[in-house]
């Protein structure tokens, strides 16, 4: 009996948690053996990647559908617009100053749409994405409604020459998606995240245990806000041109993400990064058929979510019971003792 | 004299922005589901209005002879084949799935009308006004305004006088003693879902009468609706008409105030009210 223990390692995750040191390492030298063209295609995985994980941290986890995550993309372009423009803050510095302010700004917009249930609160995301995009397109000195580009100065500013700024536009995407994908990991193994599984999985349940569900909510929400700003940022630092309807797009920042989630496996942590694969390998091929694609990918996602509503990953995690990533708890050791 | 006649034109504007909302408050009223394609929707019946008349060379009020009755259809229809498939405790599978249905619609109608803004003719109608006092007031805003009253109290009277809302009201108030007690739950969703869809149709007509519109005009219009709904207080169709008219007065007076404003106005209304009377106005079930 002395053998069995709980443990959320399996001999696969940490078989990939060492295989993510040279994939990581890979990625890293990516400047040096990726076209141009690829390394910009890698850097939009990136980014979209981590703008899955954080809608699926929201809608999967803490039970918060938003349709208006495109609020926080669009806040940070302007965000570091206004701050290296307007302010003349040094990039490097204003993309942790951005972040942290989209935090500061999420936490009232919580207050104030978690006042709505379910499927309201998705639509009330939308009319605060909304709010921020008409504010937006009246500051002049942004462009107003057709928007702005991002001076050539600061952009030069931060590298030496066109290879460096790709580069260095690169390892700003990866690491936001490893800080992001680390941080929800990490998150979710703590005790906020224990208790934001239970939300999840039981809301009533978990209150009657004493979790502030409200509390919890509320941590999820600011902190996603905070990080989506982030990603915001560097998704605009890459296109180097902002306008409201471009920074605010609902398809874009939140439609696509949608599906990328509930494509890949909502609720888990690889079907964001598997969705993500999906999504760009079927955009890669199917992109010439213009709107016919979206209509596909539409119907893609209304099939998933009615035939397997736990898409791709759910779908292998339940054939095969595996995880890539140490999350749930697991006794080993029950064949030995008995 | 500006500011009175700003806000007879939001009241009227409110009409319409009623029956945006009319259709969302009576399938969340009778089986909770919040329905993110209902902007497009709204669309499509527009462009169903604009091929009725163009090939048949009806003006678009005698077009809402056919398309009242076409939504209807494709919304039961709609109901029984797919969304029936959602229905239940979990609130994702209805949201992602109308949500699914919103891009595909406003992607068909981009290849089927191309992106290009267009409008229902109705002809001299659109411009008659009468002369109350020194206002003038749209023949048409009025029609729309008198349609959206009929159609409210229309609904009201059949929540609480026939068989039908009856049954609407059973299923709102337990799903399953209704099915017990000899309903089938699936027709009756379909019938809502129909009927929300019809009044939909009624709004699309107007919404094409009023201003030009294209394959995104979707979303605009499902917010515009959601807040009326959320300001009235969810599940009191009266409350949902006084909800289209403060949010039609809300814009009107902000467009008055600097153009810029007219949506933004609207919106901040919302929440404020959201702010200080979460469940609206005047609520009568809870969210």
């Amino acid at each position: 009996m002395s053998q069995m223990h709980v443990t959320r390692r399996t001999r696969l995750s940490t078989a990939v948690l060492i295989l993510l040191v040279p994939i990581l390492i890979l990625l890293i030298a990516a400047p040096w053996w990726a076209g141009r063209a690829d390394l910009r295609l890698m850097g939009e995985i990136a980014l979209y990647m981590s703008l899955a994980t954080l809608w699926n941290l929201l809608a999967g986890y803490a039970g918060l559908v938003s349709v208006g995550q495109q609020a926080y993309v669009g806040l940070g372009g302007y965000l570091f617009f206004a701050l290296t423009m307007l302010a003349g803050i040094d990039p490097y510095v204003a993309l942790p100053l951005a972040a942290l302010a989209g935090a500061v700004i999420a936490a009232p917009v919580a207050v104030l749409i978690f006042r709505l249930r379910g499927a309201y609160f998705a639509i009330g995301t939308w009319v605060m994405a909304e709010v921020f995009r008409l504010t937006f397109a009246q500051v002049s000195s942004l462009g107003g409604g057709s928007g702005t580009s991002l001076s050539a100065s600061i952009v030069r500013g931060m590298a030496d020459g066109r290879s460096a700024r790709e580069a260095m536009a690169w390892w700003l995407a990866l690491g936001v998606a490893v800080l992001v994908i680390g941080s929800v990991v990490l998150f979710l193994r703590s005790r906020q995240g224990v208790a934001l599984t239970a939300i999840r999985d039981n809301e009533v349940a978990a209150r009657s245990l004493g979790i502030d569900i409200w509390r919890t909510k509320f941590i999820v929400y600011v902190v996603t806000g905070g990080l989506t700003t982030l990603v915001g940022c560097l998704i605009f630092l890459q296109k180097l041109r902002i306008s409201p309807d471009a920074a605010f797009s609902v398809n874009d920042w939140t439609a696509f993400v949608i599906f990328i989630v509930v494509i890949g496996g909502i609720g888990t942590i690889e079907g964001p990064i598997i969705g993500t694969l999906v999504f760009f390998a079927l955009r890669e091929t199917m992109a010439d058929l213009g709107t016919l694609y979206l209509i596909a990918l539409g119907l893609v996602a209304i099939v998933i979510m009615l035939k397997a509503p736990r898409g791709l990953w759910g779908f292998f995690r339940d054939r095969y019971n595996i995880e890539i990533f140490p999350l749930s708890r697991r006794v080993t050791g029950l064949n030995k003792g008995a | 004299m500006d500011w009175v006649n700003a806000v007879v034109q939001g009241v009227l504007l409110g009409g319409l922005y009623a029956l945006f909302a009319a259709g969302l408050s009576l399938i969340f009223g009778v089986m909770r589901l919040v329905n993110i394609a209902h902007g497009d929707l709204i669309v499509l019946s527009a462009y169903l209005a604009l091929t009725v008349t163009t090939a048949l060379g009806l003006s678009p009020l005698m077009a809402l002879m056919i398309v009242v009755p076409g939504m209807g259809l494709i919304g039961y229809l709609l109901q029984r084949a797919i969304l029936n498939r959602t229905m239940g405790e979990d609130l994702l599978p209805p949201l992602l799935v109308t949500f699914g249905l919103s891009v595909i619609i406003q992607n068909a109608l981009l290849m089927g009308y191309t992106a290009d803004p267009q409008n229902l003719q109705a002809g001299d109608i659109e411009i008659a006004s009468v002369e109350v006092g020194s206002i003038a007031l749209g023949v048409m805003p009025l029609i729309v305004f008198a349609t959206a009253v009929v159609v409210i109290a229309a609904l009201q009277w059949m929540f609480y006088h026939t068989a039908l809302g009856r049954a609407f009201r059973a299923t709102s108030d337990n799903q399953d003693i209704a099915q017990l007690m000899g309903l089938n739950r699936a027709h009756v969703f379909g019938l809502a879902m129909g009927l929300s869809l019809a009044v939909t149709a009624l709004a699309g007509v107007f919404l094409g009468i009023r201003t030009s519109f294209d394959p995104a005009a979707g979303s605009a219009r499902l917010i515009f609706g959601f807040e009326a709904v959320i300001i009235g207080g969810l599940g009191n169709l009266w409350g949902t008409l006084a909800g289209g008219v403060i949010l039609g007065v809300a814009q009107t007076l902000g467009a008055k105030i600097n153009p810029g404003y007219q949506i933004l106005a609207g919106h901040i209304v919302f929440l404020v009210i959201l702010a200080i009377r979460p469940r609206g106005l005047f609520p009568r079930i809870d969210g």
